[in-house]
């Protein structure tokens, strides 16, 4: 037989929607005839994918992170309290806002493992506390600046040879996101989703269940203060800079065909549903949709997504006329 | 079989000791946590030379917990069913405005203006429950989805408070017997006749079933999707309650009036908080006012102190993630104790 591209299950529906938000946004907007259109969104949708490869972590795995966007604003404000303009501030004050992730993540993860609370519980405390620390310590409102050093990977651009200007925050997130595809091909990824699909059976086969559990919710805070850099820098500080974009995480995972409960879905397109969404809202920029539709458009999207994804798979049974090959009978790749 | 139990020492020692410990169930800890914070409130307002629990503390605890408490016991029984109800905040926006428009400020119109409310709230709720059973999709996004949609409605047409609610529904929201509210006493009865439904009803105890194992109700004869839909008719009919009862605090409809006090992750903080398991299967609505109670005194104790109100967020957050720790970790030493054994 010959060889042919096998894409994760649940994979193929989001990428063909992507495929036509992105000929949508070709006819629709004159910006999206060159490469710098494209990169331009690829930007803008940097973080939320990079939340959302986060997100994935955790739901793969059987849980739920309610408190990333909390933690996105979280990290911004720190970052501009502490730095406050002064540029000296800013590889320290990087290094702290990851470390908080990282720490919120562990905290997130321990108490789910440990103290058997429901992450979805967790998550939603940790939501709180972020929230009411954060504007306790600024007394209700942000303050501070960031330096233009911190606001460089949220904007800032890098001369790439054949490439032309490629902004900081596209190179990051190709990086986590081939970082993060790898690692879902190692054992240690596998054995994430395993967990996720059915945790008895990773726990009698000798799997260690808590400790991939805390990873995935460390994994998640770190990435959620990588998203916090650039959404600093993109966006600037405000008080709103993170509200919602749990929401939109797990919107964007479950719209890229990730199981809700875990145990199946592909990484790439956890990201790859964070692209349709952003590419999504500019489609309805573009054509002229007013923004408080948004949400109820980005509503009966998700909801006809997990739809198809549930029933899909019936219906395609039904439509295929020709027989299914049993993964049994398939020769084992060598 | 008990008379082969009897019969057997050990098995009779182990079995006394679950019976004290069932004692202690998650309800009775929430009531107990509830005193023990009325107590310590009382003793730290009083060193403020201040009074906790006079006339006006009563009537601010008791307001507080009516909003929360008829959508929180609306989220329990969705909750049991092993659902989840995100929709419920944008809902009781959506519903304040449709009782206020329709009344206009129009004695006559207060009965159709509170029907037409519960009615779209019921289908807001047919709507989440079909969703959910005959599209299957999981509650979190099916109800998420439903209240992005309400959002965008929302945002769409209004941009702040509309309609007038008459002088003659304002009553509901303010009239009072003594420091109780008229509305609380509604609540109370809300809350009595549910538990009288979940506990005593075939419909109610096919909640408990659906939300301990889908699959051993069905095949036990449960209508399971029926169940699911019901709970969230209930829970967003409940929903529309707050709604219709918040308007006539209010005077007037408001968008925002469910989202900015966040009904939809309080009220399952509530309910979680009054010993009622996420997953579906064990609690009720007597946990969960007292749940409800907790919440609402806790605010009253930091308003009566002048705490911060971002710390409020702060110590919310960690009494939650607490208690369930508490009725987590005493679960698994039932089950470590348990019957199998």
């Amino acid at each position: 037989m010959t060889w042919r591209p096998r894409l994760a299950e649940g994979t193929a529906p989001v990428l063909v929607v992507l495929l036509l938000l992105l000929v949508g946004l070709a006819i629709a907007g004159p910006a999206y005839d060159e490469p710098s259109g494209y990169l331009a969104l690829l930007k803008r949708a940097a973080p939320l994918m990079i939340l959302a490869i986060g997100q994935y972590f955790v739901i793969v795995s059987g849980g739920f992170d309610l408190s990333v966007g909390a933690l996105v604003t979280a990290g911004v404000v720190i970052a501009a309290r502490l730095i406050d303009g002064s540029e000296s501030a800013t590889t320290g004050v990087i290094l702290l806002v990851l470390g908080f992730g990282l720490l919120v993540g562990l905290v997130n993860g321990l108490v789910t493992t440990k103290l058997l609370v429901p992450s979805f519980i967790v998550t939603l405390g940790m939501l709180l506390v972020l929230d009411g620390a954060v504007f306790l310590w600024t007394d209700g409102a942000p303050r501070g600046a960031l330096s233009a050093g911190f606001r460089t990977f949220g904007r800032g651009a890098l001369d790439v040879p054949v490439l032309g200007e490629v902004p900081w925050s596209v190179l990051i997130l190709l990086a986590i996101l081939v970082a993060a595809a790898l690692f879902m091909r190692s054992g240690t990824g596998r054995a994430l989703v395993a967990v996720g699909d059915n945790e008895a059976a990773v726990r009698l086969s000798g799997g260690q269940v808590d400790r991939l559990r805390l990873l995935a919710f460390v994994l998640s805070g770190l990435l959620a203060a990588v998203a916090a850099i650039l959404l600093g820098g993109f966006a600037g500080v405000s008080a709103q800079v993170g509200s919602g974009l749990e929401f939109r995480a797990i919107t964007a995972v479950v719209l890229g065909g990730v199981l809700l409960g875990g145990g199946r879905g592909s990484v790439v397109a956890a990201a790859a549903g964070a692209l349709s969404l952003e590419a999504l809202f500019t489609l309805l920029n573009l054509l002229g949709v007013s923004g408080a539709l948004e949400s109820a458009v980005q509503g009966v999207i998700i909801i006809g997504a997990v739809a198809y994804a549930s029933l899909g798979g019936g219906l395609r049974q039904r439509l295929r006329w020709w027989p299914k090959q049993r993964d049994s009978v398939r020769p084992a790749p060598s | 079989m008990s008379t082969v139990h009897e019969n057997i020492a050990p098995a009779r020692r182990t079995a006394a000791r679950p019976a004290v410990r069932r004692r202690l169930t998650p309800v009775v800890i929430v009531y107990l946590a509830l005193a023990a914070l009325l107590v310590v409130g009382s003793v730290l307002v009083g060193m403020r030379g201040e009074v906790l629990l006079d006339q006006a503390g009563i009537l601010n605890i008791l307001t507080r917990a009516t909003a929360l408490g008829v959508v929180a016991i609306g989220q329990t029984m969705v909750i049991l069913t092993g659902s989840l109800d995100l929709s419920v905040a944008y809902l009781i926006g959506l519903t304040s405005l449709i009782a206020a428009e329709t009344m206009a400020g129009r004695e006559g119109m207060i009965v159709p203006g509170l029907l037409l409310a519960l009615a779209v709230a019921a289908g807001v709720g047919l709507v989440n429950g079909l969703v959910i059973t005959v599209l299957r999709a999981n509650a979190f996004i099916a109800t998420l989805g439903v209240a992005l949609i309400l959002r965008g409605y929302l945002e769409h047409t209004y941009t702040g408070p509309a309609g007038d609610v008459p002088r003659g529904f304002q009553h509901l929201g303010y009239d009072r017997i003594g420091p109780v509210p008229v509305a609380a006493l509604l609540m109370l009865a809300v809350v009595a006749l549910s538990w009288w439904y979940l506990s005593r009803t075939r419909p109610g105890y096919h909640m408990y079933a659906v939300g301990g194992d889908v699959e051993v109700a069905r095949l036990s004869g449960v209508p399971t999707r029926r169940v699911i839909v019901t709970a969230h008719v209930l829970c967003s009919v409940a929903a529309g309650l707050t709604g219709v009862y918040l308007a006539s605090r209010l005077g007037s409809g408001a968008p925002y009036v469910g989202t900015d006090a966040g009904y939809d992750l309080e009220s399952i903080a509530a309910v979680v908080l009054g010993g009622t398991l996420l997953a579906g299967g064990r609690g009720g609505v007597v946990g969960t006012l007292g749940g409800v109670l907790i919440l609402a005194t806790l605010d009253t104790i930091f308003d009566d102190l002048e705490v911060d109100p971002f710390f409020k967020d702060v110590v919310r957050g960690i009494v939650l993630v607490t208690a369930v720790a508490l009725y987590a970790r005493r679960m698994m030493a039932d089950r470590a104790r348990g019957r199998l054994a």
